[in-house]
């Protein structure tokens, strides 16, 4: 298990790593520490043996061999040495610091004398580095350095007075002087302790720094990120990674949660092309089926009406039953036209005479609830561009649903209409927005407010992605996906063919920076502002010919309310309040209706004092 | 031919059947209703009938195939199809179906279903007697066929391409006569979107019926033609030039000419 996580792999190698380097230098750090003591011995026993020597010489020319053995004596009992020897050429000791010694012979074969007898023929000179050797005399014994000096023939020496040697001899015999190395072993192997102390001790703070790193800045975001995936894995797209952090895996982070909306998104997107799918289905089975009877019903009644000019009251009758049948017939056709978004047949209509209609055909239901009714209604309304039965429809929607929400609490629905003008900005969206390649910039797969976005690609130095921008004109919102300001030094494509859509030579005339242009077909180029916050946008042939005219139908009542968390999907289809009661298709009809005359819905709602749906419709030309 | 009756009525559905009789024995015309395609060739064979009223959707042979079996069987009986199941594009395959005059959608009222019989009737009388006359030099036609050129929508209305890319439409003259007498026309304003296959005018007769000219191709409206509007008779005297309806962007021409024919 442990084997499996990153951070102890991280860590691991890491120690590992840091052991091999530690132990190379500490191996190395001794080898050579101990080397340099033991040449320090070896210069200290080199001058140690050339100050016997000269100090002997005289007393041996005088061959005054009593003050030989009495100096040999005196400067071996010195603590720092082990023993003086002197051999003759025949490997007799002649004087030494250990009076047991003296006239004992020595082999060829003893570690002091092989160095030069090695070969055959024994050696007449030997360098100064060959003369020391380090040995154990015995097994557990502690080591020791000896040195030899071999004592020359000279021109002294075969004229002295004693004739005791010959002028052909070369060597006429060897100073031995062992130094115990019992004080550098014990240095040698202090240095050791301390250096292995420093290594582990080393390696045992190092393990932990880098343990405690890995595990904050790689560990634990690497799990954050691990558990969002498991939960998105299962189908919670609502789980976010918190971010909190600039380097690689924050941006992952960062990534992830983008993607998981992204994908939130296209999931609800999926959704509701499903559900309107299965509408689709629905609408033309209900089609079929209910407009047969509806034909002998519309039929049998409109013939009847026919037949019964004069007799007034039973005309009126007849009258009702024909125009809502002929509703019903235009219910059911809206259910096809909302499946399949067909365009409204327009023409001029007085939208108060709309409302005046829409109420007579709920009056009944209002009074069964004993609702009441307040009509406040302009009466210089100006003439609207409209399909009267669909915008009839939306009103007897909103009615039906405000005397739902009443209940049976006596209250009151209230329907005022007012002519308002309006700037294009903030109400206009833009449905279609072309490169220059006339490839359409609108994602219907990305929403912003519900409605569909418009896409561009950017790139700036490494970074590049999707910029989505509230299709709304006069709207700076715009959703991002990582990326630095975007004024300087970017290029914004078209998604499809690459196309530039930065308008070349012209800048911001609030800013001065860098501007964007794309073409709404029949209605002229757009321009907008890449400076973040700046917000300049310039539409000319609707800031000109733009006509400010709206009518705004306001359907209030002081019924329950809606939950702030139910408003932003109340307009999609079978998202209802109702429980059984509803189909939870009345206000996306509602709102398709509203959105192909190119109007808007808002919805301002509290719960417990009341719901006010307002709708505002462009007058048109 | 005095001997003929008026309308076969086809539905799988009885209530619609009893309803069209009523209403159209009222005006004194001769109907006869069959609940099944199948029936009605029978009865094709064995009468005669000035117009066939049929639905769309029914068991066995629907009301397409009903059509596709008349051409084979050579009888020239002009049909009316009707529908529940009311599509743009049930509505245009009905409209440029050979043999079809027109298209009603279900459900309409008695005045509706009037209109649209009493207007098929005269013309397929209009059709009967180009065919027996057929003196063309005589200048006594009972109407004037679309000019070369021009795209046929059915019977009803007509399509010119423009070398920019726009088109124009309007309405035939043979629908014209049909509806007998033109007060005046209901135009869309421009800036409106037309569907094939859907009412893009409304021609108010003199007796005050409305008739709805299907649209011949979709697109966005550059322009109506206003003498249209203020002088109906434009269009009844000259309604392949000077008579023409609207001036219309066309998104995708080659889709909709499909249902066409020249």
């Amino acid at each position: 298990m442990l084997g499996r996580k990153i951070g102890f792999k991280l860590t691991f190698g890491v120690v590992l790593t840091v052991l091999l380097a530690i132990g190379i230098f500490a191996f190395f750090n001794i080898q050579s520490e101990s080397k340099s003591l033991l040449t320090e011995v070896e210069r200290h026993a080199n001058q140690l043996s050339e100050a016997v020597k000269s100090d002997t010489e005289y007393d041996m020319l005088h061959n005054d061999r009593e003050r030989i053995h009495e100096s040999i004596r005196r400067i071996g009992k010195q603590e720092s040495i082990d023993r003086i020897r002197v051999f003759n050429k025949s490997g007799e000791i002649i004087y030494s610091s250990d009076s047991t010694e003296i006239g004992k012979m020595v082999d060829k074969k003893a570690e002091s004398c092989y160095r030069c007898h090695l070969a055959g023929k024994p050696l007449d000179r030997l360098e100064k580095q060959e003369r020391t050797r380090v040995f154990r005399p015995y097994q557990d014994s502690s080591r020791l350095l000896g040195i030899i000096n071999p004592i020359y023939n000279s021109r002294s020496c075969w004229t002295a007075a004693c004739h005791a040697h010959p002028q052909t001899q070369t060597v006429l015999g060897v100073l031995d002087v062992t130094i115990p190395l019992i004080e550098v072993d014990r240095n040698i192997r202090r240095s050791q302790v301390a250096i292995v102390i420093f290594a582990v001790s080393a390696i045992l703070i190092l393990s932990l720094i880098v343990g405690f790193m890995v595990r904050w800045w790689i560990d634990r975001p690497v799990k954050e990120l691990l558990t969002a995936m498991t939960h998105v894995a299962g189908g919670n797209l609502a789980h976010r990674v918190e971010v909190n952090r600039d380097d690689e895996l924050g941006m992952l982070a960062r990534s992830f949660n983008n993607m998981t909306e992204s994908l939130a998104q296209a999931r609800l997107q999926l959704f509701q092309s499903d559900k309107l799918a299965s509408l689709g289905r629905l609408a033309a089975g209900v089609a079929h089926e209910i407009n047969n009877p509806l034909t002998a019903v519309l039929t049998y009644s409109s013939y009847l009406l026919k037949r019964s000019q004069g007799q007034a009251e039973t005309c009126d009758d007849l009258q009702v039953i024909v125009s809502e049948t002929i509703r019903c017939r235009e219910i059911v056709k809206s259910l096809l036209d909302f499946a399949r978004q067909t365009v409204p047949k327009k023409r001029k209509a007085d939208v108060n005479e709309i409302i005046g209609r829409a109420a007579l055909v709920i009056e009944n239901q209002l009074a069964l609830g004993r609702v009441r009714l307040v009509m406040d209604l302009d009466a210089t309304l100006p003439k609207v561009t409209v399909d009267a039965n669909q915008i009839q429809q939306v009103f007897i929607n909103l009615m039906v649903n405000a005397s739902d929400a009443i209940g049976e609490n006596n209250g009151s629905i209230e329907i005022t209409s007012k002519a308002i003008s309006l700037h294009p900005k903030g109400v206009l969206q833009i449905k279609r927005a072309l490169c220059r390649k006339r490839h359409d910039l609108v994602d219907r797969r990305v929403q912003i407010d519900s409605k569909p976005a418009i896409s561009m690609r950017f790139r700036k130095k490494k970074h590049s992605g999707i910029i989505h921008l509230n299709p709304m004109y006069g709207s700076d919102e715009h959703r991002l996906n990582d990326m630095p300001a975007l004024e300087e030094d970017v290029e914004l494509l078209c998604p499809d063919c690459s196309t530039s859509l930065i308008a070349e030579g012209e800048l911001c005339p609030k800013c001065s920076s860098p501007i964007y242009a794309f073409e709404v077909p029949l209605k002229g180029l757009v321009q907008g502002c890449l400076h973040n916050g700046c917000g300049w946008h310039r539409w000319e042939q609707v800031d000109s010919g733009w006509n400010d005219e709206f009518v705004e139908v306001r359907v209030a009542d002081d019924g329950c309310g809606i939950p702030k968390s139910q408003v932003p999907k109340l307009f999609e289809p079978f998202a209802t309040t109702k429980g059984q009661k509803g189909t939870g298709l009345g206000l996306a009809v509602t709102w398709g209706i509203v959105d192909n005359h190119n109007g808007t819905i808002t919805v301002e709602s509290e719960v417990g004092v009341g719901t006010s749906f307002i709708i505002r419709i462009p007058v048109g030309s | 031919m005095s001997l003929a009756q008026d309308i076969l009525v086809i539905d799988d559905e009885p209530m619609v059947t009893q309803a069209v009789v009523k209403v159209c024995r009222a005006e004194g015309m001769t109907v006869t209703a069959v609940d099944s395609a199948c029936r009605a060739l029978r009865c094709l064979q064995e009468n005669k009938f000035r117009l066939v009223l049929c639905d769309i959707m029914m068991h066995e042979l629907d009301g397409f195939q009903f059509i596709e079996e008349l051409v084979r069987r050579g009888i020239q009986t002009p049909v009316v199809m009707m529908t529940g199941y009311s599509t743009v594009e049930i509505a245009v395959k009905s409209l440029s179906a050979t043999g079809v005059v027109d298209y009603i959608s279900k459900p309409f009222t008695a005045d509706e279903l009037l209109t649209v019989i009493l207007r098929s009737l005269r013309c397929s009388m209009l059709l009967d007697e180009a065919e027996s006359v057929c003196l063309p030099s005589n200048g006594s036609m009972s109407y004037v066929p679309c000019p070369a050129d021009y795209y046929r929508f059915g019977y009803v209305s007509w399509v010119l391409m423009e070398d920019e890319g726009t088109a124009r439409i309007g309405v035939s003259d043979l629908f014209l006569r049909a509806a007998e007498g033109i007060r005046g026309f209901e135009l869309s304003v421009p800036g409106e979107e037309l569907v094939q296959g859907t009412p893009c005018a409304v021609a108010i007769s003199m007796d005050g019926s409305a008739h709805g000219i299907m649209c011949p191709m979709g697109g966005k409206i550059l322009e109506a033609n206003v003498d249209a509007q203020s002088t109906p008779s434009v269009v009844e005297k000259d309604p392949y030039f000077r008579g023409w309806l609207y001036r219309i962007l066309p998104p995708n021409p080659e889709s909709d000419l499909r249902w066409l024919s020249l």
